[in-house]
């Protein structure tokens, strides 16, 4: 049985991918999805760039602009961002620690199946009537008075996704503590699966008050409880509450993993050892932990008081500090190393400046005080697209160049990544850098447009021209991405010639049982280790023997599907249809029976055998 | 150990549930997931206890008015019950004698059944005798969300129970089904720790007032 060089038709590759629990698969999947909701998101930012580029413009209606930032800001965060993140996770994170696959596959692939679910509810209020318009944070104050039913596609599409990052964590943290390979302490783990593991966390802990946020708005709008009606005693402040203890973490959710990518791109094209190695796994865990405790910064201007006040401005000032730390370790990691400046160390170059310029403004929006005069102006605006933008945007472009050869086993082209780049690097810049001084200048966020003669024609004319710059980046990767692929010229183990941790030690892309013998880890930096004493990859720390795997399944599939079904019932609850409850009762019936099919039914796995394994030496040897 | 061996009383491991890698993972995982209902359930009492009492007019009964502290013993001794008899069930799991667990398995399900029971008896008292609804007011829609949150888990935990003990009944304990008994148990316990919390923060403290 050859893992290799198999082919097959459209179906069988389809069906393939629909039962898949391959870690490896998973991530594709991720990475597809994520990145047809980035184009959604970014056609979404066009509409908003092209509404706002001239005074009193008509491109766009105003309600129909609310639902344009509404969907942008959640697209961005929920539907590209985190699955694109969760892309690399997937398809690094158990390479790097030489495990053969996560701790729970089955898990893995409900997990995207249910993120993949959520973001389809979300994006189809399009074609029901209206998309959300209550922003992405949809206050309570202003979600419950919102008509139509954009906002319960809000509140039960995030809910499903949200379940499928939720879980998606859980197995992450297990992997990462149980499935190490023989040698890899924790202190030896590269820096991209240290704050998997610190995002994972965040995850566990943040996203069920989301859930219980979003649980609490769906009681009120479709089944008439009263947690945000405040004639009946309900207080909307409990949602922003939820909402930010959920919503700020999610900020270091999407930050660590790119502070991460960087850290390997640094440390791979600098030739060198990542400096502080130690400091930066502090950093990490306490940028974690910080990240917990600063959730009403963002809400400065509700009306808390000056002590509380007091408190998170100093708490959120003191993130600066972990922060400074992995900058400083960042530089210090290229100076005296030998740079090479591929694409990946391009973005991770221009990444610094970007990403200290976002936290210069977000140490000036944490003092409170001066924080009542930035609020809901173009210069929050700025501040989050830089650190969003300027740290994981740039990030998962930079991943995307880096691991696209370790997931697709050929090279996406150098020039043309890094005409991306310019093209991306220039119209973010312009794009964004003048929008501090719009929102200086008193230009308020989430305006549908603004008169003529108030000095802010010039400036939304070169952010809108930035936004331009931006889209022609994309559009040159996605022809890369196809021309590479047509060209299809396969590559070998290290493509890059400077790989330092184990994914390099194995091909491109590695066979799906990843590690033929688990590999002895001997320091930091396992793979450029041996190749620094002249060996040609890992010492094996077993003997050739059987391997277990887990059996494909489309179970995954299904559950998801059956909350997807629900929630269209929910959603027509407040209608007072009669078909609203049996449909819900559907869904959860397809989902719980598919839950107990799982529960009652063996699921073994199977073995490879040492013979079989052998076999696929011998074969790939003739090839050669 | 593979999770398809043939054990006797002699080879049966001390640590049942974490002997193969698999069963590692589930044992780790399940008490991850238990943070995270933590969480989940700390929301909750936060926001019920921003709500509490808090209702639009004076008609409506506030806490101190509802709650009956004899029907809330019963049920917390109900439940306190179950969660003892749940460990005596992972004794005899550990001692490699199904029988004797699922005796007590079955016992736990019928005191968890009860304290169900008792709790559908007690939202219903107050629907009728109070008109204290999900929803009459935000804290009707507090109380119920968050004490029928907790229902909610005892009914799933009621219904997963009965499916492992029937899927499992003929062939007895093994290393690929003891780690679903013990996490089980774990859950369990999980939500009796949570009703320890609701019965001192919403009836003890809701009936002082």
């Amino acid at each position: 049985m050859s893992t290799y060089a198999q082919k097959k038709g459209f179906g069988a590759t389809l069906w393939d991918y629909l039962t898949t629990v391959d870690h490896k698969k998973i991530a594709i999947l991720y990475l597809i999805a994520g990145g047809f909701f980035f184009v959604v998101g970014g056609l979404e930012a066009v509409f908003i760039r092209i509404q706002l580029a001239v005074p009193n413009n008509d491109f766009v209606s105003a309600g129909l602009f609310n639902e344009i930032i509404t969907m942008h800001g959640t697209t961005m965060i929920f539907l590209a961002a985190m699955p694109l993140v969760f892309a690399f996770m997937n398809a690094v994170m158990p390479l790097q620690i030489g495990a053969r696959d996560v701790a729970f596959p089955f898990v893995n692939a409900l997990g995207f199946w249910l993120f993949f679910f959520g973001g389809v509810f979300l994006n189809l209020s399009w074609f029901f009537d209206g998309a959300p318009d209550a922003g992405w944070t949809s206050y309570a104050s202003l979600a419950m008075a919102s008509k139509g039913h954009g906002v319960d596609f809000y509140v039960l599409g995030l809910q499903i996704s949200g379940i499928g990052t939720l879980i998606g964590g859980i197995n992450f943290l297990v992997t990462i503590i149980n499935m190490r390979a023989p040698g890899m302490t924790y202190m030896r783990m590269p820096l991209f699966t240290w704050s998997t593991f610190v995002t994972s966390a965040l995850i566990l802990f943040a996203f069920p008050p989301l859930t219980v946020g979003l649980v609490l708005m769906m009681f009120d709008r479709m089944f008439g409880s009263n947690f945000f009606e405040t004639t009946m005693g309900g207080n909307t402040v409990i949602w922003e509450h939820l909402f930010w203890i959920f919503g700020h973490p999610e900020v270091y959710i999407l930050v660590l993993p790119a502070f991460g990518i960087f850290s390997e791109i640094f440390a791979m094209f600098s030739r060198k050892r990542l400096f502080g190695y130690s400091s930066m796994v502090f950093a990490t865990v306490l940028i974690g932990f910080l990240g917990f405790m600063v959730w009403a910064h963002h809400m400065f201007t509700t009306g808390l008081g000056p002590v509380a006040n007091a408190i998170f401005a100093v708490a959120t000032m003191a993130i600066g500090v972990p922060t400074g730390i992995k900058i400083f370790n960042w530089l210090l990691t290229m100076w005296g190393g030998s740079v090479k400046f591929t694409t990946p160390m391009h973005y991770a170059v221009a990444f610094i400046p970007s990403f200290v310029a976002g936290g210069v403004t977000g140490v000036m929006l944490a003092s409170a005080a001066a924080d009542y005069q930035y609020h809901d102006t173009y210069f929050v605006v700025a501040h989050f697209h830089y650190v969003i933008v300027g740290g994981v945007v740039f990030a998962v472009l930079a991943g995307t160049h880096l691991y696209w050869p370790k997931m697709f086993g050929t090279m996406l082209n150098d020039t043309l990544g890094k005409i991306t780049f310019w093209l991306f690097f220039i119209g973010f810049h312009m794009t964004f850098f003048i929008q501090h001084f719009l929102g200086l200048w008193g230009m308020p966020r989430r305006v549908f447009t603004y008169l003529p003669g108030q000095g802010f024609e010039t400036s939304n004319l070169i952010s809108s021209l930035g936004a331009v710059f931006m889209s022609l980046g994309v559009l040159v990767l996605l022809y890369n991405i196809i021309a590479t692929s047509v060209k299809n010229e396969r590559v070998g183990n290290d493509p890059w010639g400077d790989g330092r941790t184990l994914e390099w030690a194995i091909p491109s892309p590695p066979p799906f049982y990843n590690f033929k013998q688990l590999p002895l880890v001997r320091g930091l930096d396992a793979y450029w280790l041996e190749k620094m004493e002249g060996k040609k990859g890992m010492t094996p720390a077993e003997p050739l023997g059987d391997i277990h795997m887990p059996n494909a399944s489309f179970l995954p599939f299904v559950m998801a599907f059956g909350l997807f079904v629900a929630a269209f019932g929910a959603l027509f609850n407040m209608d007072d249809k009669a078909w609203s409850v049996p449909v819900i009762i559907i869904g959860l019936l397809i989902t719980f029976g598919a839950m107990f099919l799982r529960s009652v039914k063996d699921d073994h796995g199977f073995h490879i055998h040492k013979e079989e394994l052998m076999e696929d030496d011998n074969e790939k040897g003739v090839k050669a | 150990m593979h999770a398809d061996e043939k054990l006797t009383y002699e080879t049966w491991p001390a640590e049942p549930e974490k002997s193969t890698l698999e069963a590692k993972n589930k044992f780790l995982g399940f008490w991850f997931f238990l943070g995270g209902e933590t969480v989940l359930f700390a929301s909750l009492f936060a926001t019920y206890l921003a709500l509490k009492d808090k209702v639009p007019d004076s008609s409506h009964h506030l806490a101190k008015d509802i709650f009956e502290l004899p029907l809330t013993f019963v049920a917390t001794m109900l439940l306190l019950t179950s969660s003892l008899t749940s460990v005596y069930a992972m004794y005899h799991m550990k001692n490699f004698n199904a029988k004797k667990m699922n005796l007590w398995l079955i016992l736990t399900l019928i005191l968890g059944a009860a304290f169900l029971v008792l709790e559908i008896y007690e939202f219903n008292h107050y629907v009728h005798e109070y008109h204290h609804t999900f929803t009459s007011s935000a804290f009707g829609s507090a109380f119920y969300t968050l004490v029928g949150f907790h229902g909610g888990h005892v009914a799933f935990g009621l219904l997963w129970i009965t499916t492992l003990i029937v899927r499992n009944a003929k062939r007895g304990l093994d290393l690929y089904n003891a780690p679903k008994f013990y996490v089980a148990s774990l859950y369990w316990h999980f939500i009796d720790v949570v009703w320890v919390f609701i019965f001192t923060v919403v009836y003890l403290m809701g009936m002082v007032g």
